[in-house]
């Protein structure tokens, strides 16, 4: 009984001491109310415009901060507190300000998409049809196969994910063949392939009526060249964004 | 060490009217099915003791090899007056009578250097002996003249066997037309098929026939004709998109063809008649190469529209369709029996490359008729019993394989091959006597227009500008 006593008193005790302390330490760090008027903090925005070009295109970025003393861009080093630079980023690039001031530290950044080998009259607004060529990839096939190989699937699952996201966006699939062969058989064959890729969006439950299909068989080839890394660049089945 | 003599007589109705001999060795390439060998009536088989060049795995074939041809001279035709037009559509109708004789593949042509000074120009300025005898050596003798006064021109043309002295006379012929080149070629056809059909063993001549063919000599694909030797080339179609596979209806009067349209490959039909296209149904997807019945009343054609290309059928004005095929793998280029009507021979990836394959008219007893390789676009021989066809017959990684033209006996499924100058070489089609087959073929570096007798000798190349493809002979 005695023992049980005395293990109450110090639960109690040890309880109260820990009480104590979160008081206490309360007490010791209590916001400084009246303290001396804080710097204010730095705000930085910073924009490119337009954000995504063709390749070798210059792009505008524009930034704003205030309450900044020492304001960068990495990559480009110190710039004036408000400003804009024309800047022609080989690749895509993600820019970065940094403002420092008094107040801290404000961090901004832009993205600039550059958008791979400019396709011939790319009209710079089509902002959609950009994102279209960038995020759908083309399917290619075995020589006289028209079934989907393995190493496709993802892509094709990319594609699939990409037009379900974006039921507004008209399209069509070409099946494409190798010049080797007729005329007339590769037709048939381009048909299939595109039917193929046809099928498994549909599966992937993009509705039927929304996949227009064409083969052109060996008609517009991607490559001209009689090798076979050539013939492999035309046996595919290529997603054409349809304005 | 044995070499094979391998004949094949092309038959056309029950008259007998040429030979084409083909020697070959014997060899893997030698298809021969022991079952049917009993029954080949048109297929002899004499196996001759022949020394073996072991270079060459293939021999050079001619046609009416032991058979003598007939000996022809053919002087130029002479100006029946003085009109200052003569030169130029003499000289159109000298050079046009001399090749379609010279193709025709049945005459042995006096070479025109072998001539007396003096050529006749009328009946009663033959010389019989100095023809009869070397050198001409003649044993025929094609002569005449040719006349402009005002704007017409009149020909006049006689065949005569030189060596029956008393009454020589086995053609005589006068045309009259308005006097331009065309018209002196034109004439020169008619006469020339006049002569081939005396001589030739009762077949009509193919010099009046005509080629129909793809270029893109104006940077798109559209149909263009030209007559058979090559001349007068000319557009039909100016869609401004891809044009194929052109094929002239059996009377002549309509072409269809497969054009790219927006949204599809459709079949069109044009009428020579008229000018201009005529209406035929749109049925979406892909659809393909298209074929006239010999009757001209049915085309077949292969279409996507419920999914894998397969064969249909439909009447003249697109109607009445009905499926004949139903595989897995693609059905196209379907072609028909010239002789019977009742059959088709087609190409088909069911099972793996594409192969050629016959089937009754209403989709039954499907028969596949190549055993390896890569065989498309098969062709009816008029007389029924041959296909011809695109075959790469080794296909793979490290075969040598080019495209080649072979010709296929459908009773015995033996089979020889027609082009061996690399390149190449597809599209064959038949001409309308059987003797001639045109193809298209890149041996030039290019793809161009290409005719050839049956056996494969006498290649001659017909087109030369932009890339022309997909050749289809009128049937008469």
């Amino acid at each position: 009984m005695k023992l049980q006593k005395i293990k109450w008193i110090t639960l109690m005790f040890a309880l109260g001491a820990v009480l104590m302390l979160g008081a206490c330490k309360k007490k010791v760090a209590p916001p400084p109310p009246p303290a001396p008027p804080p710097p204010p903090a730095p705000t930085a925005s910073l924009s490119a415009s337009p954000n995504s070009v063709p390749k070798g295109q210059p792009t505008t970025l524009s930034w704003q901060t205030t309450n900044a003393t020492d304001v960068s861009i990495d990559g480009i080093g110190a710039v004036q507190p408000n400003g804009s630079q024309q800047v022609t980023p080989a690749d895509s690039t993600t820019y970065h300000l940094t403002a420092k001031g008094a107040g801290g530290t404000q961090e901004a950044t832009a993205r600039v998409t550059v958008a791979a080998p400019p396709p011939q009259a790319a009209v710079p607004s089509a902002t959609e049809e950009e994102l279209f060529s960038q995020s759908v990839k083309d399917i290619y096939f075995d020589y006289d196969k028209a079934d989907i190989r393995p190493d496709q699937r993802a892509a094709l699952q990319g594609d699939a994910q990409f037009l379900g996201q974006h039921p507004n966006i008209p399209f069509k699939v070409e099946g494409h063949c190798d010049e080797r062969g007729s005329t007339e058989y590769n037709l048939a064959l381009g048909t299939s392939r595109a039917d193929a890729v046809k099928s498994a969006l549909t599966q992937a439950g993009l509705p039927a009526n929304r996949v227009n299909t064409i083969s052109l068989g060996k008609e517009q080839p991607f490559c001209n060249e009689h090798t076979e890394e050539c013939w492999q660049q035309n046996r595919r089945a290529h997603f054409v964004y349809q304005k | 060490m044995n070499r094979s003599k391998f004949k094949v007589d092309i038959r056309c109705n029950p008259i007998h009217v040429a030979e084409v001999q083909v020697t070959h060795r014997m060899s893997p390439r030698f298809y021969f099915i022991p079952q049917t060998r009993a029954i080949i009536t048109s297929l002899l088989l004499l196996i001759l003791a022949l020394p073996c060049f072991s270079q060459q795995d293939w021999i050079r074939t001619g046609t009416g090899l032991g058979v003598e041809k007939i000996r022809l001279a053919v002087p130029d035709f002479k100006p029946s007056n003085q009109d200052p037009k003569n030169p130029e559509l003499l000289k159109a109708f000298n050079d046009t009578l001399w090749n379609d004789l010279d193709n025709a593949g049945i005459f042995d042509l006096v070479s025109k250097s072998f001539n007396p000074l003096e050529v006749p120009g009328q009946p009663t300025e033959v010389k019989f002996e100095v023809w009869s005898a070397p050198p001409p050596n003649a044993s025929m003798l094609a002569f005449g003249n040719l006349g402009v006064s005002g704007n017409t021109v009149m020909v006049q043309g006689w065949l005569y066997d030189v060596k029956n002295v008393t009454s020589p006379q086995v053609l005589g012929k006068q045309y009259t037309d308005v006097a331009t080149t065309d018209a002196a070629r034109l004439i020169a056809h008619k006469f020339a098929d006049e002569i081939i059909f005396r001589l030739g063993g009762g077949v009509q001549g193919i010099a009046e026939s005509s080629i129909y063919f793809v270029s893109d000599r104006t940077g798109h694909k559209e149909i263009w004709a030209m007559d058979y030797d090559g001349s007068n080339q000319r557009a039909i179609t100016h869609l401004g998109s891809i044009s194929l596979s052109p094929r002239i209806s059996p009377d002549g009067s309509r072409l269809a063809f497969s054009s790219l349209t927006k949204t599809s490959w459709e079949i069109m039909m044009y009428s020579l008649e008229l000018g201009r296209a005529v209406a035929f149904p749109r049925f979406g997807g892909t659809n393909l190469s298209p074929a006239w019945a010999p009757d001209g009343t049915r085309l077949t054609f292969s279409s996507s529209r419920t999914g894998t290309s397969e064969i249909y059928m439909v009447d003249a004005s697109g109607g009445s369709l009905k499926r004949l095929t139903n595989a897995k793998g693609p059905d196209v280029s379907p072609t028909w029996n010239r002789k019977t009507g009742a059959q088709l021979a087609f190409v088909s990836g069911r099972s793996g490359l594409p192969q050629i394959y016959t089937m009754e008219a209403d989709g039954t007893n499907v028969q596949r008729m190549t055993d390896q390789g890569y065989a498309v676009s098969p062709s009816w021989a008029p007389n029924g019993q041959f296909l011809t066809f695109s075959w790469m017959r080794k296909y793979g990684p490290g075969a040598p394989g080019s495209n080649d033209i072979y010709l296929m006996d459908i009773a015995s499924k033996q089979w020889v091959q027609l082009t061996h100058d690399g390149g190449r070489n597809d599209f064959p089609s038949w001409s309308p006597d059987g003797r001639h087959i045109v193809f298209q073929s890149s041996r030039s570096g290019s793809e161009q227009i290409w005719t050839m007798l049956a056996d494969g000798t006498k290649v001659q190349q017909l087109t030369f500008t932009g890339h022309n493809t997909q050749p289809n002979w009128s049937w008469k």
